[in-house]
């Protein structure tokens, strides 16, 4: 048991240092923007005094290390810093937005994070149960009419844009039949039902390509684990195949299935982007993108931190997972 | 008790393969008979079909396989026509199966007595409590250490040996009528495969169970089977009984099969002190890492001599080919070729010196770039030594493939996938030789070739070096082979050199504990050995048991 | 609510009747003994695949023939030309061309040769554009919001047979050449890619020691980052370098995808060239006292170039789809130069008119499915070659 704990510490730490050299990547690649953000902020007609002032303010006259230092530990302290446009918007309106005001970076992904948050777990509430369930049918009846059906329709779900996805399923449920809302605009005081009415859409889409992945990883991790000596020998012994399954296949294939969840809730952190801009879903994506055209840095630094990390995370919780459920790691020699 | 009906009766059965499209026959209308309490040996070489027919007695085959035609009845039920529930209730409660990797045929995730006791549970056979203490039983039987306490680890807690014994235990945990052993001790070392020999023979004998046992050793066969069936690509060469068939085969393959084992070369005279040695290990002392395999190894190779480098798995025997080679840098002692040290790292070697040490492989499919024509292969080492192009190193290559016994018009432009197993090795040969090296090393060149075409193999090598006076280093865990080629062997264990001498005296006794032991556990084709020895050795002085005990005094 | 207890209970009858199959067909001596052993022997599962089957059937004949389903039965009707051209694709390989060519069409599955087709017509499409498309790109006509059809009195236009844009361009021209951009710039960055992830790969393979070490952490922590996210990031910087020139913004683009993509071409090459490295052969080679170059080009590339084709297609895939949705969160290919993605975007609004005119809604679907039925296409080929090369004869 020592020697897990140990490999699982080693992990975690291998995660933090991760986390760590992408925060360096992050800071080092908005870095290297030509001029400054002050400048840019303000656009060319900016008189020299006013750039001085938010260089000031920003903190921008200090070196990079200093400045990362700064903004790596008020990241630690829930800070994200200052958003351009808001910050505009509030020195008109004479707020000090640096103080967490709406002008803080924070503030803003607040409630767009629990949104993303909300869309996948939705998502994966779906996708998960169907596509392991699917997955492990296809690996059972491998090579029959089901499993080519299932073949083609995945690999043609994985292959098409979520935007194509997206809009052909916004022509059937939204245009043609309209049972479901296109535009997914959501607010802080809707009812829980109300919400979920609203999140289906854009939930589902993400559903179709994420279910896809997963069954075809749950697949090939179902047929590799069953042409093992083991299997065959359980076969020999004359086990139900029903118990073959259950006590012989499935705690091996705890390691994969856990895996394979884990890697695609990641791929959910990328999909959701396209997916929330598609819906107008106030999501981090959204946000993201919309920073990405006007160039507010700190919002683009924080959302691509916060990606970063849930894909980190997520990784790292496969890699811990993997390790636990391995008989040979449990039990040393 | 009914005699006249065979436990087993398989009646002119067709098995085929798929390949791409289309099936390809791997078993051609072979009849199988098999006795109550009877143990019959299946033999052949790879491909002969001899897994194929034992999982066909069980009526079951592998994915990718099937059954054509013909019929397979077991006492009396036609598993052939039985739905999957007849056939699932005679699996493990009547029929047993032993595999050849008991690591990877236990479930890694369940301790080996759940997976005992799983089959007579499930058979409804005896309960849980009842079959754990049959189990413990069975462990004492077979004589694992500690069996109130092995069977609650997981597999890969357990060694090889045990683990193979520990199978052998389940499948006996429903008391089956027949079990089949599919080459359950070929993964094996010759010490530990003793042990599992001996346990599997009283287990069977004492439970009167009978017994399908597929193996490519004969030695083995002959200490397990009453009866034999040869197998070739398919077809049945010939059956009788064990004795028989041992002292009088009757078909031309039988009688090559059982020649093989007794090719042997006359041993040279060993050189003479003052002579130079090609190569020298001086005190060579290598680790892996921080984990120590060699210690103080040292030994000479002389021209036109051989030495063997015995070993079971572990022993640093190829260890001491790679620092010979310079793959591996050792942290003590010296390798010197002709009377001056060679560099330690290969990269620091001049071309001369690279040339003058060559290394053919076990694996020869691993060996050969798979995607060059024979041509290239040994035209290479030809340019890149001697500097020799176009026609000149065409006629090379043709004279080194005439050494090696191919036809240069057919072979020159084959890839190796178009070889079989043999001509591969013989193309690797061909590779040290077009180098015109003084020093050849040979690593298992044998173990993974069938024993007629590994005989051809060795008589090649001997061959070559008589009229070249190639020296040569011979790496082998197999007696038989060292019995053939060698001058000189060397034995080795745990990184140490245990014993080295001429081959007459080595394979004279008295000799160290450990080679004795080694010597002593390498079965011969005498029916009656592994019994002679057991009288002579003890059941609890073979193998492991004997390695401890020498380790304790 | 009301739906699940529909699903539910349509999934308990699908249950029912297929286990009712299964039992009826067990019961019944069928004249054949295949047909009884076939019968004896099913699964469960089997019975009620079947039954899910032709309620399945069912369900597409009676959409096929409401009048309203126009999208459903274009859906229907393209999935059927699409496959008949592809049987006959198909079949005409495996009777005309090399023995060589007719035996590798003999071995292929129906799926692949669709991928095939699809690829030749795509590539056909995209490097004739100039002479298949009725105008150039940037041509801009007075027409402007010409419908689809080419019916004058339905809004549309003989001449424009897709309709124009809201500048008063041809759509039919930019949808051809939009191929020529989308495509022909995934192939360059995926070419880009490989160039420097092979390149980087096989060398860590081949040297290991301190310069894999090194590499590999790069791209450890490169990966780390979700590369759509990174990409949008380095974009929004490459955009301000970039400044106002709209071309230079591809160009970054390619370059930025093509690094990032490299990554995973790297690991590929690196992994494969492992395998090959531990080889006898190579060993032998390096024992031989051969240089980098050859251990690299003569003994390792030859034996890998199976896994790396397959992998390009893959890559090529992820690029592709990369670009379409940078392009379509309007960071990618930058106007005027026409491009699926973006046309995706600009049309989008058009899918509310589906029920008035069903062909104007068709238009973004037009461009997105483009997209989608090359990157199905590529991938039914690479599934195609991989079950091929990992010899799976399961």
């Amino acid at each position: 048991m020592k020697a897990v704990a140990l490999i699982i510490l080693n992990r975690l730490g291998l995660g933090l240092v991760t986390l760590f050299v992408v925060s360096v990547l992050i800071f080092a690649a908005v870095n290297m923007l030509p001029g400054d953000f002050a400048q840019a902020i303000l656009g060319q007609g900016a008189t020299e005094e006013a750039v001085a002032a938010i260089r000031e303010d920003l903190g921008l006259n200090k070196n990079p290390v200093a400045r990362y230092t700064d903004w790596l530990g008020g990241i630690l302290k829930g800070d994200f810093g200052v958003s351009f446009a808001q910050a505009n918007f509030s020195s008109f309106a004479g707020e000090d937005a640096s103080k967490g005001g709406i002008g803080s970076v924070a503030a803003q992904l607040e409630p767009r994070f629990k949104n993303t948050l909300f869309l996948a777990a939705v998502a994966a509430i779906i996708s998960v149960p169907i596509s392991l369930i699917l997955g492990i049918m296809a690996a059972l009846y491998r090579n029959s009419i089901f499993d080519r059906f299932v073949n083609v329709s995945t690999l043609t779900s994985i292959s098409s844009p979520e935007f194509f996805v997206a809009y052909v399923l916004i022509l059937f449920l939204a245009v043609l039949n309209p049972v479901l809302p296109s535009l997914s605009n959501i607010f802080a005081e809707m009812s829980f039902t109300e919400r979920l009415i609203k999140t289906l859409l854009p939930a589902l889409t993400l559903t179709l390509v994420v279910t896809a992945h997963m069954m075809r990883m749950t697949r090939a991790a179902i047929i590799n684990l069953l042409a093992s000596p083991y299997i065959e020998m359980a076969r020999l012994k004359g086990i139900k195949p029903a118990r073959v399954i259950v006590f012989h296949a499935l705690p091996n294939a705890l390691a994969p299935i856990i895996n394979v969840i884990a890697l695609n809730l990641a791929y959910l952190v990328t999909g959701v982007v396209v997916v929330e801009v598609v819906f107008v879903y106030p999501g981090i994506g959204q946000l993201f993108v919309d920073s990405v055209k006007i160039r507010d840095i700190p919002v683009v630094q924080a959302c691509c931190l916060i990606f970063a990390a849930a894909y980190i995370l997520l990784n790292l919780t496969a890699d811990i997972f993997s390790i636990l459920s391995n008989p040979r790691l449990r039990h040393p020699k | 008790m009914k005699t006249e009906q065979p436990l087993v009766k398989i009646r002119n059965i067709f098995i085929q393969g798929r390949s791409d499209e289309d099936w390809l026959p791997i078993i051609n209308g072979i009849d199988l008979d098999l006795n109550r309490g009877e143990v019959l040996g299946l033999i052949g070489e790879s491909g002969a079909g001899k897994s194929t027919l034992g999982l066909a007695a069980m009526g079951f085959a592998r994915d990718g396989c099937r059954i054509a035609s013909g019929t397979v009845e077991f006492d009396g039920i036609d598993l052939i026509a039985a739905d999957a529930a007849t056939k699932r209730s005679l699996l493990g409660r009547r029929i047993a199966y032993v595999a050849q990797s008991a690591a990877a045929s236990f479930n890694p995730a369940h301790k080996i007595i759940n997976q005992h006791t799983e089959a007579p549970i499930q058979h409804g056979v005896s309960g849980r409590s009842e079959s754990e203490k049959d189990a413990i039983e069975l462990y004492r039987r077979l004589r694992l250490p500690n069996p109130d306490e092995i069977g609650f680890r997981y597999p890969h807690q357990v060694s090889g040996g045990q683990l193979q014994r520990a199978m052998t235990a389940m499948a006996m945990s429903c008391r089956p009528d027949l079990i089949i052993f599919d080459e359950p001790t070929t993964a094996l070392d010759v010490t530990t495969q003793i042990e599992v020999l001996a346990a599997i023979r009283d287990i069977v004998q004492q439970f009167d169970t009978a017994a399908i046992y597929i193996t490519h050793d004969l030695a083995v066969v002959a200490q397990m089977a009453d009866r034999i069936k040869v197998l070739l690509k398919g077809d049945q060469v010939e059956e009788s009984d064990t004795r028989s068939m041992l002292d009088d085969p009757k078909q031309d393959y039988t009688k090559s099969l059982w020649a093989v084992r007794s090719f042997t070369r006359e041993e040279k005279p060993l050189a003479s002190e003052d002579e130079l040695p090609v190569v020298r290990v001086r005190n060579v002392t290598a680790s892996y890492g921080t984990v120590p395999v060699l210690h103080d190894v040292s030994f000479d190779v002389h021209a036109s001599r051989t030495v063997a480098v015995v070993g079971e798995s572990g022993s640093g025997k190829s260890t001491v080919a790679r620092c010979i080679t310079g793959l591996l840098k050792p942290s003590e002692g010296v390798i010197e070729f002709d009377g001056t040290p060679l560099p330690a790292d290969y990269r620091q070697r001049s071309v001369e010196q690279l040339k003058q040490v060559q290394m053919i492989y076990q694996m020869a499919d691993t060996a050969l770039n798979p995607r060059k024509r024979i041509r290239e292969i040994i035209g290479r080492p030809v340019e890149f030594y001697l500097g020799l192009r176009g026609k000149e190193k065409t006629e090379r290559v043709a004279e080194l493939l005439d050494q090696i016994e191919l036809d240069p018009d057919q072979f020159m432009g084959r890839l190796p996938s178009e070889l079989s197993g043999g001509q591969k090795q013989r193309i690797g040969i061909a590779r040290a030789l077009a180098a015109d090296p003084k020093f050849i090393i040979c690593d298992e060149v044998t173990s993974a070739l069938d024993q007629l075409v590994a005989e051809g193999i060795l008589k090649l090598l001997a061959r070559l070096q008589d009229s070249l006076g190639l020296a040569y280093m011979f790496i082998t865990h197999d007696l038989a082979t060292v019995r053939a080629i060698a001058d000189e062997v060397v034995v080795m264990k745990d990184g140490r050199v245990v014993e080295a001498g001429g081959k007459t005296d080595m394979f004279t006794p008295p000799h160290h504990d450990y080679t004795n032991l080694l010597l002593s556990s390498v079965p011969e084709m005498d029916p009656d050995w592994l019994t002679e020895l057991l009288d002579q050795r003890g059941v609890d002085n073979i193998g492991d048991a004997a390695i401890e005990r020498m380790e304790d005094a | 609510m009301d739906t699940v207890v529909w699903l539910i209970s349509w999934a308990l009858a699908i249950g029912i009747v297929g286990g009712v199959f299964r039992f009826a067909g067990q019961k019944i001596r069928w004249p054949s003994e295949q047909l009884n052993i076939y019968f004896r022997d099913m699964p469960l599962m089997v019975g009620i695949g079947f039954v899910f089957g032709v309620v399945l059937l069912y369900v597409v004949f009676h959409y096929y023939f409401i009048e309203k389903s126009t999208f459903f039965r274009w859906a229907v009707q393209g999935f059927v030309i699409f496959s008949a051209a592809s049987w006959l694709f198909w079949t005409f390989g495996k009777h005309v061309g090399t023995r060589g060519s007719r035996k590798l069409f003999r071995k292929m599955p129906l799926t692949a040769a669709f991928g095939i087709m699809t690829i030749i017509v795509y590539a056909v499409l995209s490097i004739f554009a100039g002479v298949l498309a009725p105008y150039g790109q940037e041509e801009i006509f007075d027409k402007i919001n010409v419908l689809p059809g080419g019916d004058l009195a339905a809004g549309g236009d003989p001449r424009f047979l897709l309709g124009t844009d809201q500048l008063g361009r041809d759509l039919l021209s930019r949808l051809i050449y939009g191929g020529q951009n989308t495509v022909g710039i995934a192939f360059m960055t995926t070419i880009l890619a490989f160039l420097i992830g092979a390149t980087f790969g096989f060398l860590a393979a081949t040297l290991g020691g301190w310069f894999d070490q090194v590499v590999s952490r790069g791209v450890d922590a490169m990966m780390a980052i979700p590369q759509l996210i990174f990409a949008l990031l380095l974009l929004t910087i490459a955009t301000a370098w970039a400044g106002s020139n709209k071309g230079l913004i591809t160009l970054y683009m390619i370059v930025i995808i093509a690094v990032l993509d490299s990554t995973r071409v790297f690991r590929l090459a690196r992994a494969v060239g492992f395998n090959i490295v531990v080889m006898d052969y190579i060993e032998a080679a390096k024992l031989r006292g051969e240089k980098l170059s050859y251990l690299i080009f003569r003994e390792i590339l030859p034996n890998a170039y199976a896994p790396l084709l397959a992998e390009f297609g893959l890559r090529f895939c992820f690029v592709f789809l990369t670009i379409a949705a940078l392009s379509f969160l309007g960071i990618g290919i930058q106007p005027p130069l026409a491009d699926w993605g973006t046309m995706v975007r600009d049309l989008s609004q058009f899918i509310n008119f589906a029920q008035f005119s069903p062909l104007t809604a068709a238009l973004p679907l037009m461009a997105a499915g483009a997209i989608a039925l090359l990157t199905v296409a590529v991938n039914f080929v690479v599934d195609w070659m991989l079950h091929q090369s990992s010899g799976l004869k399961d």
